[in-house]
């Protein structure tokens, strides 16, 4: 398919890639601090990352690496302290609510009281769409994600994957071109959540958009990934770019020698002796 | 079935052992009548009328001031849960006004009010006032910082934060202040009747111990403020059991 690395972060040559308009996102010298009980803790410095549109970037990193931190700047949810995030064609800055982008978190984070179907229409309802215009897209990503039976269910009626499907349902109801997903799936138990990745995998090839999910696994990241965005440690910035070129739909279970070469190309760039500021993948 | 069981066996107990302390210390019926008595002075007051009367000028203060001062307590607790500015300023006043006792400040809403029924209803409103805005200010800010963060991602704008997330989630709290809050409506009540009222609950309490030495009536009178205060509480409850969907 050849869309995976045409688009390199290059932090020296400025904005100048931007201007191809094959852009979906991009990060430049992005620096975030936060207070912090004795002093500032910087999550963020200079972290730059340019991500093709249509294509699906995995960001991979130890905890605490500032992995979500650059994803909520995605998302226009925090103000940086210097450097700047751009979306779309416009090449604009998100702001918080941003229908250029939809968010799916690490909790569900689903409304006690609503049932599914409104809480996966919880974004329309925000933007004053009417009830019976909303229930029917709603219902059509509920059935999407595989919840159509449990669409009248409360949060609390759900397993922990069906709340999750909830979350993801309710983070691609307004058909964004980008997703951005923080470890939607870090909770589930390993089996059904190679279930979800090869479903997330059909999701996306269905409907190709922009996909920036957010990992600490490894496998995840080369079952699903068109290119991988290694972070350093704190203070985080994407220390290398490896693309995983390998066919799709992938397996789900099965070992390929071609995953298993991967994983270890990308194991060794988390883990490499020394973490360089941006080393252009070989 | 069983629940009612319970209650009616706890009330038979009760009025067996209230029986039994007066057969047994002997107290004459002014100090404490025995139940059947007390039951047959109920039954007299019912007929002559005067319990209605009286029942129901109570009713036209307890109702309209719990609804006012619910209401504005709510109005009040959600602001005061959103801005720090507006807690900072109102809070002083609000927490002052609690702690001046409702039975000295009768008196001056009476003088203001021309001693009619608004100034009993004002009464009730402002005792009920304070659980009621305390309980909603803390439950507007216990809203999940998650669920905060996730509707701030969907561009939810100020007031549909309040409405979808905020008020939703701290209606159990809210509860927990209605529940107080009608209990002491009926003290209100009482309170302001005392002050300035020729009806009600309270007047009634009056004219049975200081003009007639009627302390069975005074009895009735008192179980029937308790009943009327269960009522309220079970109709709060009630109502909490149809909002709130178990989580």
């Amino acid at each position: 398919m050849g869309r995976m690395t045409q688009v390199q972060a290059q932090p020296e040559s400025d904005a100048g890639a931007a201007v191809e308009g094959g852009l979906a996102v991009s990060v430049r010298d992005l620096t975030v601090s936060f207070s912090a009980p004795g002093g500032r803790l910087t999550a963020l410095s200079g972290c730059s990352l340019d991500v093709a549109a249509g294509s699906f970037t995995v960001i991979i990193g130890p905890n605490g690496c500032g992995k979500s931190t650059l994803l909520r700047a995605m998302a226009g949810l925090l103000t940086a302290d210097s450097g700047s995030v751009v979306i779309g064609p416009e090449q604009t800055p998100p702001r918080a609510g941003d229908r250029r982008v939809g968010i799916a978190f690490q909790q569900p984070r689903l409304l006690p009281w609503l049932s599914t179907l409104d809480n996966v229409a919880l974004p329309l309802a925000l933007d004053g769409q009417r009830p019976a215009e909303r229930a029917e897209r709603a219902m059509a990503v509920v059935a999407q994600v595989g919840l159509a039976d449990a669409a009248e269910l409360r949060p609390a009626e759900l397993s922990g994957g069906m709340a999750q499907r909830a979350g993801l349902a309710r983070a691609l109801v307004g058909d964004p071109p980008v997703l951005l997903l923080d470890e939607p799936f870090s909770a589930l138990d390993a089996l059904t959540r190679e279930a979800f990745d090869s479903e997330l995998q059909r999701l996306w090839l269905s409907r190709p958009r922009t996909v920036i999910l957010v990992t600490h696994a490894v496998s995840e990241a080369v079952r699903l990934a068109d290119r991988v965005a290694v972070m350093t440690a704190r203070p985080g910035s994407v220390a290398q770019l490896v693309p995983v070129d390998l066919p799709r739909p992938r397996p789900v279970g099965v070992e390929a020698a071609e995953l298993e070469g991967a994983v270890r190309a990308v194991l060794a760039s988390v883990h490499p002796p020394e973490l360089t500021p941006w080393t252009a993948p070989t | 079935m069983k629940r009612a069981l319970a209650a009616i066996g706890s009330l038979a107990a009760f009025l067996v052992a209230w029986k039994l302390l007066t057969v047994v210390t002997g107290t004459p019926d002014y100090i404490l009548p025995p139940p059947e008595v007390v039951g047959d002075r109920a039954l007299r007051a019912i007929g002559s009328g005067v319990l209605w009367e009286h029942l129901w000028a109570t009713l036209t203060e307890v109702v309209p001031g719990f609804a006012l001062g619910a209401t504005s307590a709510v109005a009040v607790g959600v602001a005061l849960g959103k801005s720090v500015v507006i807690e900072r300023v109102l809070s002083p006043y609000i927490v002052a006004a609690q702690a001046v006792p409702v039975l000295a400040l009768a008196p001056l809403l009476d003088i203001w009010f021309g001693g009619g029924l608004m100034a009993r209803v004002l009464v009730v409103a402002l005792i009920v006032f304070f659980p009621i805005a305390i309980a909603t200010m803390v439950g507007i800010r216990s809203a999940d910082p998650r669920l905060r963060e996730m509707l701030r991602s969907l561009g939810a704008t100020p007031s549909q934060l309040t409405t979808r997330l905020e008020i939703p989630s701290a209606l159990p709290v809210i509860f927990g202040g209605l529940r107080v809050g009608v209990t002491l409506s009926v003290i209100g009540a009482v309170v302001s009747e005392w002050v300035s009222a020729s009806t009600g609950l309270g007047v009634l309490i009056n004219i049975a111990n200081q003009g007639l030495f009627d302390t069975p009536l005074m009895f009735v009178a008192l179980a029937v403020l308790a009943v009327m205060g269960l009522a309220f509480y079970g109709l709060v409850v009630q109502v909490e059991r149809r909002l709130i969907h178990p989580a």
